[in-house]
């Protein structure tokens, strides 16, 4: 077994563990060991901000996806079969356009003379363009549309092991539809819930290519500044010391959220 | 393949062929810039007809940003790179950091000409471009904003504004627009400038990180006026947009050529170093690229026709209309506290 299992290991040991490695220690140690990059990112207005604003688009991110997600996770699960599987298509098939190039379609519906604001013009439904990118709003737009799949698989998963025996049995017993979707359906689902919402938060707070291009400027979140970092201190440790606090923050996640679900059930298929 | 990759490839393949021919050439240099129509165009102009009359080999690299690769190159004891064409600043940075040869300009006669704005004592000036203002002529068919005073003013001007997220070039232009006239700059007052940038940072729409972006807010008709790089604003004009720009108030910044400290092959980099900025090669860049010859002789050779060099960012009578960048400002310790305090004006 673990003959097998070795080629992984070495593959993550050298890819992963390694460089991550290299790079924490580049955060404490240069020239000597050296807490500065730390004070920096806990002492500099900054630093704090932008940890703010990237849990808060996180935070918005989750919800809008929860909201968006579930509708069509449900849907899925109770349509049959050919159905289920041409909505889950829709729902995967942006994955497979590049992140940038779906950044850039967002621009071309959301700019100025974009889409939305030329057809609201020609409504005139407005008599002003919208600002609708280059802000945060746009960012949590372009955002949930890339992380929606991570919300919707979790859900439709979790959604897929609970017996349609227990909604017949409730429905048996008098209930009205809500009722057994709001007592039965739901806290089952909890699990998938958890799992969607864990991802997508967590890939959330690593987004870098999206705020980038559509937050025009003013939208730094905290991948952003790892990369402004090497510029500004011209050394890495600078950077991976702000990399070392985003991921124990995401660490931190995972250990909260394991204590009310098995961690397998977010990342896995159990 | 995308076109970097062919150039990478080109590159590779010129370097292969340049290292077979090693054996029998006598003197070779490797020189690094930054890739894409720009090295190109600098192939033809600049580093062919020098290898020729010097009778090198030039094994050419390409980078974007070659700084932290000059770092390592140098820290390891044994860099593989001769010359490196990088914005003027790394130059200094490394040259104060010890990691660039300090230059003899006594075996550099054609820098030695060159004026001491256009030189360090551990470079010389290859090319210039400007940070300009630029506009759209759909917004502004007649009396375009035609200085930094005009883009402050949102009364007169109005329309939707886009400036670099960046220090460099928008402190100056803060400047200009508060009054200072373009050549009594530096050292830059950061505070007022600072204070000009937040009358103005709530008509900002986009600060732009790239060039290509610069371009696209132009070309999009996203933004009405920008500051952006002359090259990009002539593209997006070629390309049909009706935008155009004015040279007056941009400011001028440079790459320069420097040599890695402990080069291979010091004694033919520095012979290099002066073919690369004779007048004539020099000259010869601006028929290829939007980017005006880091010597300003190149102006005198007559290669230059003066509907072309009207264009280019370092043509004398535009040069006076412009602010020249102090490099040394910027990597003084003044100059690193404001690129500082620019992240904290971002977020504010």
């Amino acid at each position: 077994m673990l003959a097998l299992v070795s080629p992984a290991l070495l593959v993550i040991l050298a890819l992963i563990v390694l460089p991550v490695g290299w790079l924490a220690w580049q955060s404490i140690y240069h020239d000597g060991f050296t807490l500065e990059n730390y004070r920096r990112v806990f002492t500099e207005d900054v630093y704090w901000r932008s940890f703010a604003l990237t849990f808060e688009i996180s935070l918005a991110v989750t919800l809008i996806a929860l909201l968006l997600g579930y509708p069509v996770a449900y849907l899925a699960n109770a349509l049959p079969k050919g159905w289920s599987i041409l909505i889950l298509s829709l729902v995967v098939l942006p994955f497979w356009t590049s992140v940038l190039v779906r950044a850039y379609a967002w621009l071309a519906l959301l700019q100025r003379t974009g889409v939305i604001n030329q057809f609201l013009r020609y409504l005139d439904a407005i008599s002003e363009p919208l600002a609708l990118v280059h802000n945060t709003f746009g960012t949590v737009v372009a955002t949930v549309h890339i992380l929606l799949p991570f919300m919707v698989l979790p859900l439709y998963a979790a959604m897929q092991k609970i017996p349609n025996d227990l909604m017949q049995a409730g429905a048996s017993l008098g209930a009205s539809p809500s009722l057994t979707f709001f007592r039965v359906f739901l806290p089952l689902s909890f699990p998938g819930v958890l799992a969607g919402c864990t991802m997508v938060f967590v890939l959330c707070l690593g987004f870098y290519i999206t705020p980038e291009l559509l937050g025009g400027g003013r939208t730094v979140m905290v991948s952003m500044l790892v990369s402004r970092n090497v510029e500004l201190y011209n050394q890495f440790g600078a950077a991976s010391a702000v990399a070392v606090v985003l991921l124990l923050s995401v660490l931190a996640i995972f250990f909260v959220v394991s204590r009310f679900i098995s961690l397998d059930r977010v990342l896995g298929q159990k | 393949m995308t076109m970097k990759q062919k150039f990478g490839l080109g590159c590779a393949l010129l370097g292969a062929i340049g290292l077979t021919n090693a054996a029998d050439a006598a003197e070779q240099i490797t020189f690094v810039s930054q890739g894409g129509a720009y090295q190109q165009a600098q192939t033809v102009a600049i580093l062919d007809p020098s290898a020729k009359k010097l009778g090198i080999t030039i094994n050419q690299d390409s980078i974007p940003d070659a700084w932290p690769a000059i770092k390592t190159q140098v820290g390891s004891g044994k860099p593989i790179w001769d010359v490196v064409d990088t914005p003027t600043g790394n130059c200094l940075r490394g040259g104060e950091q010890g990691l660039m040869e300090k230059l003899d300009f006594s075996k550099i006669p054609n820098g030695a000409a060159m004026p001491e704005a256009y030189r360090s004592p551990y470079s010389v000036s290859y090319e210039f471009y400007s940070s300009v203002l630029a506009y759209s002529q759909k917004t502004f068919p007649k009396d375009a904003p035609s200085s930094w005073a005009d883009f402050w003013d949102v009364k007169k001007f109005p329309g939707r504004r886009a400036l670099r997220n960046h220090p460099f070039a928008t402190l100056e232009a803060a400047l200009m627009a508060d009054g200072v006239a373009p050549d009594k700059l530096y050292p830059l007052d950061v505070d007022r400038a600072f204070k000009k940038l937040e009358e103005i940072k709530p008509h900002i729409t986009v600060w732009w990180t790239s060039g290509a972006q610069s371009a696209q807010l132009l070309n999009d008709g996203e933004i009405d006026m920008e500051m952006a790089w002359n090259g990009r604003v002539s593209a997006v004009a070629k390309e049909g947009a009706k935008v155009s720009f004015t040279y007056n108030q941009g400011i001028l910044q440079s790459t320069s050529l420097c040599i890695l400290k402990g080069a291979p092959n010091l004694a033919t980099a520095v012979k290099f170093l002066n073919e690369a900025v004779d007048p004539v090669h020099q000259a010869n860049l601006p028929l290829h690229i939007d980017y005006g010859p880091g010597n300003p002789k190149a102006f005198e050779t007559n290669v230059i026709k003066p509907e072309r060099a009207a264009q280019l960012p370092s043509e004398p009578a535009n040069a006076a209309k412009q602010a020249l960048m102090s490099y040394a400002w910027w990597s003084s310790p003044a100059g690193e506290a404001a690129e500082k305090r620019w992240a904290s004006f971002m977020q504010k």
